[in-house]
C-alpha cells in the first residue's frame, strides 16, 4: 500500500464571524517529502491555510489529515510538537539563549538533558551556526539571517517529518534571502521533510518549489510543478502573477540536458568547435542564455562531468524546448 | 530636623514598622491582582467592569476608606493593611494585564506552535518578557503605598505616620517634619531599588547581554 500523503486537506473552509470566507472549499494533497509553496497575494487565505495544519487556526468545516490521521484527533499541544514552525524572525523568544530556544521543543518532549545538548550542537551545525560561538548569544546579537537559521535549526530539533514556513525569510535583505533559499534547498535535499511554506515572492516560490499552490481570495486556482505554472498559467490571475510570458523565468527552471543538442555538422556558419563558450550539461538555461549574451554566441559547447564535450547548444533548441516543457507539464 | 537627628532609634523603628505594613499589603495586594491580571489580559471583556470598580475603590480618599474600614475591623494593623493592599489593586492589575498583552503577539504564537501549553506559555515566555513592565506597577503601587500608609497610624497600625499625628497633635513641627521626611527617603529608596530590578530583568529581556 503507498504511502499515505503527508498533509491532506479536503475541503477546507475557513469562514469569520462575519461571513468572509478567507479559506474557500480548497482540497489538496502534499506528498511525503515534497517542497510546497504556496504562493499568493496578501489576504488570499495562504497563511490562514498553513495554520490549520498545526491548529493555530481551526477550520469552520472539512478536514485535514496529518500523516494520514485527522488532526483532530490529536490534542494540540502533541500535533504541534510533530510539526516543525518557522515564522518571520521576530519568533525567536528574545529572553532565551540561541541554544534555549532551539531545546524547546525537545525539553517539551521530555528529552534527556544530554540528549538535548548533542541534539541542540548537531542542529546549530547544520545551519552553520557553530555551538560553541553562538550558542550562547541572545537573538538580538544575531543578524537577521543568522536568526531565521536559528528559528530553522529549532524548528527542526525535534525531527519532526513536516516543516511549516510562514514567509520565513520576508524580513531579510535579497542577498541575506538568495542564501538562505539555497541552504534550505540544500537542507531539504539532505533531510527530504515535508516542507509547507508560505511566499508571496514568485521567483522564491519557483526557486524552491517541487510544486506550487496558487491561491486567489481563499481558493486553489491552480496546484502545479513550478514551469507546469510559468508554461500553461491556469487563467489570467496566475499569468500575471508569475509573468508567464516571461521566457527567462521558464529557463531557470530548466537544465541544458533537457533540451535536444545539435549535432556539429548541422550548425550553420562557423567552426563549432572553436571560440564559443563551453556549459556544463547541469546548468540551467538562463544560465546558458546570459553565456550566450556575454560572448555573443548563438550557440555553446555542452560538456559532462568529465569535461566531455557533448554536442552544440543553440537558441532556438532552447525556445523549442521551452515550447515542449509548456505542453508537456499540462498532459 | 532636629527631631530626626536627637531620636535616630526611633525613627529607624518606625521606618521598619512602616515598612512591615507596606510589604505585607503588598504582598497580599499581589496575590489578588496577578491572577486577577492574568485573566483580564485574556478576556478582554472583563477590563471595563474590573478596571471600574477598582478606578472607584482607589478614587475614595484614604482617610475616608480608613473610616469606612473601621466599623467592620476594627482599628489597627491589618485593617490598614487590608485598605492599603485595596489601593495597589488598580496599579497592579492594569500593569500586570499591560505587561502580559504588551509581550510580542508573534512571539507568543509561535510559542503556541510549537506545543507549548497556556501554562508553559506563560511561564516560560509571557512572565519573563512581561517583568521589567511588570516590576515597574510593583514599583509604582510601592512609592504610592508608602505614601498613604502614613494615614494609617490616624487608625493605630503604626508606622511613620504616628509622628506625623503626635506632632500635629501636640504642636511639635519638628516632629511632624521628622516623620514625612523619613517617608520620602523610605519612597526613594524604594523607587530606586526597584528600577535597579526593572533594569536587570529588561536587559535580559532584551537579550542585549552576550
Amino acid at each position: 500500500m503507498a504511502a499515505p500523503p503527508a498533509v491532506s486537506f479536503e475541503h477546507v473552509v475557513k469562514e469569520y464571524e462575519s461571513g468572509k470566507r478567507v479559506v474557500d472549499d480548497v482540497s489538496f494533497d502534499v506528498a511525503g517529502g515534497a517542497f510546497v509553496v504556496l504562493l499568493g497575494p496578501s489576504g488570499c487565505g495562504k497563511t490562514t491555510l498553513l495554520k490549520t495544519v498545526n491548529r493555530l487556526i481551526e477550520p469552520t468545516s472539512g478536514t485535514i489529515l496529518v500523516n494520514g490521521a485527522d488532526a483532530r484527533s490529536l490534542e494540540p499541544t502533541t500535533l504541534r510538537r510533530g510539526i516543525g514552525y518557522v515564522i518571520q524572525q521576530i519568533g525567536l523568544f528574545p529572553h532565551m539563549r540561541v541554544a534555549d530556544n532551539v531545546a524547546v521543543v525537545p525539553s517539551l518532549l521530555g528529552w534527556p538533558k544530554d540528549r538535548i545538548a548533542k541534539r541542540v550542537e548537531q542542529m546549530l551545525e547544520l545551519v552553520r551556526l557553530p555551538a560553541a560561538q553562538f550558542g550562547e548569544r541572545f537573538p538580538a546579537a544575531l543578524s537577521g539571517g543568522q536568526q531565521q537559521r536559528v528559528g530553522l535549526a529549532r524548528a527542526l530539533a525535534a525531527d519532526p517529518a513536516i516543516l511549516l514556513m510562514d514567509e520565513p525569510f520576508g524580513a531579510l535583505d535579497a542577498i541575506e534571502r538568495t542564501r538562505l533559499q539555497g541552504e534550505l534547498a540544500a537542507l531539504h535535499q539532505q533531510l527530504r521533510k515535508t516542507v509547507l511554506f508560505v511566499t508571496h515572492d514568485v521567483d522564491e516560490a519557483l526557486r524552491l518549489a517541487d510544486a506550487i499552490v496558487v491561491m486567489r481570495t481563499g481558493r486553489v486556482v491552480q496546484y502545479g510543478r513550478p514551469r507546469e505554472i510559468l508554461a500553461r498559467p491556469a487563467d489570467s490571475f496566475v499569468a500575471e502573477l508569475v509573468n508567464a510570458g516571461d521566457l527567462v523565468r521558464l529557463f531557470s527552471l530548466m537544465k541544458v540536458r533537457e533540451v535536444p543538442l545539435v549535432a556539429d555538422d548541422r550548425l550553420e556558419g562557423s567552426d563549432a568547435r572553436s571560440d564559443v563558450p563551453a556549459i556544463d550539461q547541469n546548468s540551467d538555461l538562463r544560465t546558458a542564455l546570459s553565456l550566450m549574451l556575454q560572448a555573443g554566441a548563438f550557440h555553446l559547447n555542452v560538456i559532462d562531468e568529465s569535461l566531455r564535450r557533448l554536442g552544440a547548444l543553440t537558441l532556438e533548441n532552447m525556445l523549442t524546448a521551452a515550447h515542449a516543457a509548456g505542453v508537456e507539464a499540462s498532459t | 530636623m532636629n527631631y530626626l537627628l536627637r531620636h535616630p532609634d526611633l525613627v529607624a523603628r518606625l521606618s521598619l514598622e512602616h515598612l512591615g505594613l507596606v510589604a505585607t499589603a503588598l504582598c497580599i495586594a499581589l496575590v489578588i491582582a496577578v491572577p486577577a491580571g492574568i485573566v483580564v489580559s485574556r478576556y478582554r471583556a472583563l477590563t471595563t467592569p474590573v478596571y471600574g470598580v477598582l478606578g472607584i475603590i482607589y478614587t475614595i480618599p484614604s482617610l475616608a476608606l480608613f473610616a469606612l474600614l473601621i466599623p467592620l475591623l476594627g482599628l489597627g494593623f491589618w485593617t490598614a493593611v487590608i485598605a492599603l493592599a485595596a489601593y495597589a489593586q488598580m496599579i497592579l492589575v492594569r500593569n500586570t494585564a499591560a505587561a502580559l498583552s504588551g509581550v510580542n503577539a508573534a512571539t507568543v504564537e509561535a510559542a503556541r506552535g510549537m506545543g507549548m501549553s497556556p501554562a508553559q506559555i506563560l511561564w516560560l515566555v509571557q512572565r519573563p518578557l512581561a517583568m521589567p513592565v511588570f516590576i515597574a506597577g510593583v514599583r509604582l503601587a510601592t512609592v504610592s503605598l508608602i505614601g498613604i500608609a502614613t494615614i494609617a497610624a490616624w487608625i493605630n497600625a503604626g508606622g511613620l505616620g504616628s509622628l506625623v499625628l503626635d506632632g500635629i497633635e501636640h504642636d511639635y513641627p519638628d516632629k511632624a517634619v521628622a516623620g514625612a521626611v523619613a517617608a520620602v527617603i523610605l519612597a526613594f529608596a524604594a523607587d530606586y531599588a526597584l528600577r535597579r530590578l526593572e533594569r536587570v530583568y529588561s536587559l535580559t529581556g532584551r537579550g542585549a547581554r552576550t
